[in-house]
């Protein structure tokens, strides 16, 4: 049990980091601060409710829909809304559009900013030193490690997040989808091509759903 | 004054690690380190940008050290001494009751 960096020593299987989020919920909760059943909400809400299935349903219904993405380039939070999605850390929404010409990626190089509501809580890669530091001295080089290539001819444009204003990419939308369903489309939208750090790619032909 | 939380630009930190269907959360701990940020926050003695100053606060080599909801931790304390809601003896006695408490 004492292979990992944070287990407590003394050979007890709770490692101290573990102690302290006890520590901190029990005092909490007894003083009356804390509601443990808010806390298993909260961890519900996150966890099962809230994530980049809603980023994707604004996308396809983007592709989809022009006048709807005519909006949500003009005022994302107001247009997202208009879907549902709203809610802590988006309260400030900017939507930019991948063209053949411009591909944006998303950073939070302090810290973590990510837009909760359509894409939920980061992934560790995003708040991760690597990437907050790299992405904005080398973006092509990030983009490379991460599988994408963007042409010498393609601008890249890195988006640095702050507390008030996040950022949801829309991918640019696959040749071969044309006459596909909102359903559909959305079921092709990865969270990582919503960050700008991936493309979206069509199944090949026979693999539509 | 500029700080280990600001990382842009920085050089030689390594790779990205993505990992392929990744958790929301990864440890157990973490669902209620998480939780508990959120729930304090809405008591409203602080707002978004005390909170991030207050994990900016750490150490820099052990925030290098330390993974992100470690941070939230690390923060969350500090926040919750600062504002008297605990103090800094009642957090470490529960710990050092909750360590003796600890199956072995």
């Amino acid at each position: 049990m004492s292979d990992h960096h944070d287990h407590a020593e003394e050979g007890s299987p709770l490692t101290e980091t573990e102690l302290r989020v006890r520590a901190l919920e029990s005092l909490l909760v007894e003083k009356g601060l804390v509601d443990p059943t808010a806390l298993d909400a909260l961890i519900d809400t996150y966890e099962t409710k809230v994530g980049p299935r809603n980023g994707a349903h604004v996308v396809a219904h983007a592709w989809a829909d022009p006048a709807y993405k005519v909006r949500l380039l003009e005022d994302g939070s107001k247009a997202i809304a208009e879907l549902g999605y709203m809610g802590r850390q988006g309260e400030d929404m900017v939507v930019l559009e991948n063209t053949p010409k411009v591909h944006n990626m998303v950073v939070c190089t302090l810290c973590s900013c990510y837009p909760w509501p359509v894409l939920g809580l980061p992934p560790v890669w995003y708040k991760s030193a690597p990437y907050r530091s790299r992405a904005v001295l080398d973006p092509r080089g990030v983009l490379r490690e991460l599988g994408v290539e963007v042409p010498e001819d393609v601008e890249v444009r890195v988006w640095d997040s702050t507390s008030e204003v996040r950022y949801l990419v829309i991918p640019e939308r696959p040749r071969g989808t044309e006459g596909w369903s909102e359903a559909e489309l959305a079921g092709i939208v990865t969270r990582d091509s919503m960050i700008g750090v991936a493309k979206v790619q069509a199944p090949a032909r026979g693999g539509r759903r | 004054m500029n700080g280990i939380h600001d990382m842009g630009g920085m050089h030689g930190l390594g790779p990205i690690d993505r990992e392929e269907n990744e958790p929301v959360f990864h440890h157990a701990w973490e669902r209620r380190a998480f939780a508990l940020n959120m729930a304090a926050g809405f008591l409203g003695e602080w707002n978004i940008d005390m909170s991030r100053y207050a994990r900016e606060q750490m150490p820099p080599a052990e925030y290098l050290a330390t993974s992100y909801y470690e941070h939230w931790l690390w923060g969350l304390e500090r926040l919750l001494v600062e504002k008297g809601l605990l103090t800094r003896a009642e957090i470490e006695a529960r710990v050092a009751e909750l360590r003796r408490l600890a199956p072995r």
